[in-house]
């Protein structure tokens, strides 16, 4: 990885997608470098798509309930925890899910639209899995921060006086 | 104002009276009576001051600290400032009796000019810069004695400038690179020459180094680091631009223990010490700042490149700023002064660039433009001011 695509990647990552023709000029490279570099690192995976971060608590209607699961599950022989993580996060309702050191092996975060709809996810699809051996389910109540973003307030509002030596 | 009465006849000081208003304030009330403006015309980062200092701050208050420190700051700032010093810019400071905290880099000049000037003397001020230094000069008694550079030397200063405007008066030298408003860097090797004719003459040297951290092509040079002129340099420096921390007001001072005494006398009678909180929020900075800040300097490097290319691309020549938040690009080609440019593109397209007379010699023909705006701000910007150099070249 060279410090120009570490560069690209890390304003990306905050950024977004952005126009090639503003990377450019931001990076010093020539624009058609940028747009080879951008395929390159989605051909290899090192991008792996283009999202925003949305508070969908005020996008009237369409809140959803979002729940993280403990999960401890019996790791299988030769292939460790990858299996059972594997038909747990190929749900689509499953949003996230990590492999964890400590008192429960498998972190699984879940969107739903009604509590309801997530406790008949864990009850049927979840917990019934074999090498599942129990779930804890922690609904979230408010969102604070995500992904480096503060949820709450604006309090980085732009207080400088319009001109200043 | 007519509340002064009648029988009192106000009695101002000569040499206050002498002194002009900033000429960007008159621009400040033209932009603030404005609405829906884009400014570029801030001179400090759009960035907040990194959570850990606030709290650290927050911190010191709810431990009620808030007594006076020592005259010359928090003696466990001071070693941060030694260490920082050394490790960063290989100049080194004393923290028992070399360096000053002061009430930001701004109280650093005017001690560090009071320090050293004495009525009818010479100080050397390299223009286009910071619109205080010819002022606090005044104050003292002193004559500041611009040297002004120019586009077509990146506004680097040359020696050959210095040297017309030497006079057996001439006492000192302010230097202030990387450079409010130009940008402009001054690499090892120019600064030595600049060092070998300071010290053929025997000058002392006020270094601005309040944008030291914000040198986005080559290392920062400090002139006290260079051979020969650590003896004769008051290092002027603060947390202010590096660290997002302008309303703190908290910046430092390094010299030569000679200096920095006669430096703490006015602190001390004129300051007593700075702001205690503001000390821990700087111990703060220093002692665990440095990420932040590194992210902060990746994006101001970003924004120039969009901005200083996307400026030519709207005809306006520009050269090359490699350091602090500016640009200050060229308008003669629009036929206009920089008021006239500053004041058409304001109320036409409401963008506030700041004119670059105000900043001293060799501003006329530039406008400043501060880049330390979000990217959208930016190019928003870009488009409007393209727009209006077209339309006025038409």
């Amino acid at each position: 990885m060279t410090d120009k695509e570490r560069e690209l990647l890390l304003l990306i990552e905050k950024e977004g997608r952005m126009a090639s023709d503003k990377l450019a000029k931001m990076l010093e490279l020539p624009i058609n470098e940028v747009r080879d570099m951008l395929a390159d690192l989605e051909e290899r995976k090192v991008i792996l798509g283009y999202s925003a971060i949305i508070d969908w608590t005020k996008a009237v209607g369409t809140e959803m309930v979002t729940a993280m699961i403990d999960v401890k599950v019996t790791p299988q022989r030769g292939r460790g925890f990858d299996e059972v993580a594997e038909r747990i996060y190929r749900f689509k309702e499953v949003k996230a899910c990590y492999l964890m050191s400590g008192t429960y092996d498998l972190s699984v975060m879940i969107e739903g639209r009604t509590m309801s709809e997530i406790a008949n996810f864990v009850s049927e699809k979840l917990s019934t899995l074999e090498s599942v051996i129990s779930t804890t389910t922690h609904f979230r109540l408010k969102q604070y921060k995500h992904d480096g973003i503060i949820f709450v307030d604006d309090d980085e509002d732009d207080h400088r006086m319009v001109v200043s030596p | 104002m007519t509340h002064v009465k009648a029988e009192h006849n106000v009695k101002l000081s000569q040499n206050v009276e002498g002194i002009a208003p900033s000429g960007i304030r008159r621009f400040f009330d033209l932009a603030s009576s404005m609405d829906n403006i884009i400014s570029l015309g801030v001179g400090e980062p759009d960035y907040t001051t990194p959570w850990n200092v606030r709290e650290a701050s927050i911190h010191s208050l709810e431990r009620g600290l808030t007594s006076y420190t020592a005259n010359a700051g928090l003696m466990e700032l001071r070693e941060e400032i030694s260490r920082y010093m050394e490790e960063r810019f290989q100049t080194k400071y004393d923290p028992a009796d070399e360096i000053i905290v002061t009430v930001g880099a701004s109280e650093g000049l005017d001690i560090a000019l009071r320090a050293v000037v004495d009525p009818g003397d010479e100080v050397l001020v390299v223009e286009p810069c910071f619109v205080s230094y010819a002022p606090l000069v005044s104050l003292t008694g002193g004559i500041p004695v611009p040297v002004p550079t120019s586009m077509e030397d990146n506004f680097q200063v040359s020696v050959e400038a210095i040297r017309e405007r030497l006079t057996p008066d001439t006492k000192a030298i302010m230097l202030s690179f990387p450079n409010n408003p130009t940008g402009a860097v001054m690499g090892k090797a120019e600064l030595e020459e600049i060092a070998a004719l300071v010290q053929e003459h025997d000058l002392v040297v006020f270094s601005d180094e309040i944008y030291a951290e914000l040198s986005y092509d080559e290392e920062h040079v400090s002139t006290a680091a260079l051979e020969g002129m650590w003896d004769r340099t008051i290092l002027i420096s603060g947390f202010s631009k590096s660290f997002a921390m302008t309303g703190w007001r908290v910046g430092y001072v390094c010299a030569p223990a000679p200096y920095a005494k006669a430096m703490l006398k006015i602190h001390q009678y004129a300051m007593m010490c700075a702001s205690t909180m503001a000390q821990y929020a700087a111990l703060e900075a220093m002692k665990n700042g440095r990420q932040e800040m590194e992210e902060m300097i990746v994006s101001y490097r970003q924004r120039r490149n969009y901005f200083v290319e996307s400026l030519r691309e709207a005809g306006l020549e520009c050269h090359s700023p490699g350091g602090a938040f500016y640009a200050f690009p060229s308008i003669r080609a629009t036929g206009m002064t920089s008021e006239e440019f500053a004041e058409k593109l304001l109320i036409e397209q409401r963008v506030a660039v700041v004119p670059g007379h105000v900043f001293g010699a060799g501003g006329e023909g530039h406008v400043r433009c501060s880049y330390a705006a979000s990217m959208s701000q930016l190019e928003e910007a870009v488009d409007r001011i393209a727009a209006f150099v077209k339309n006025v070249r038409k």
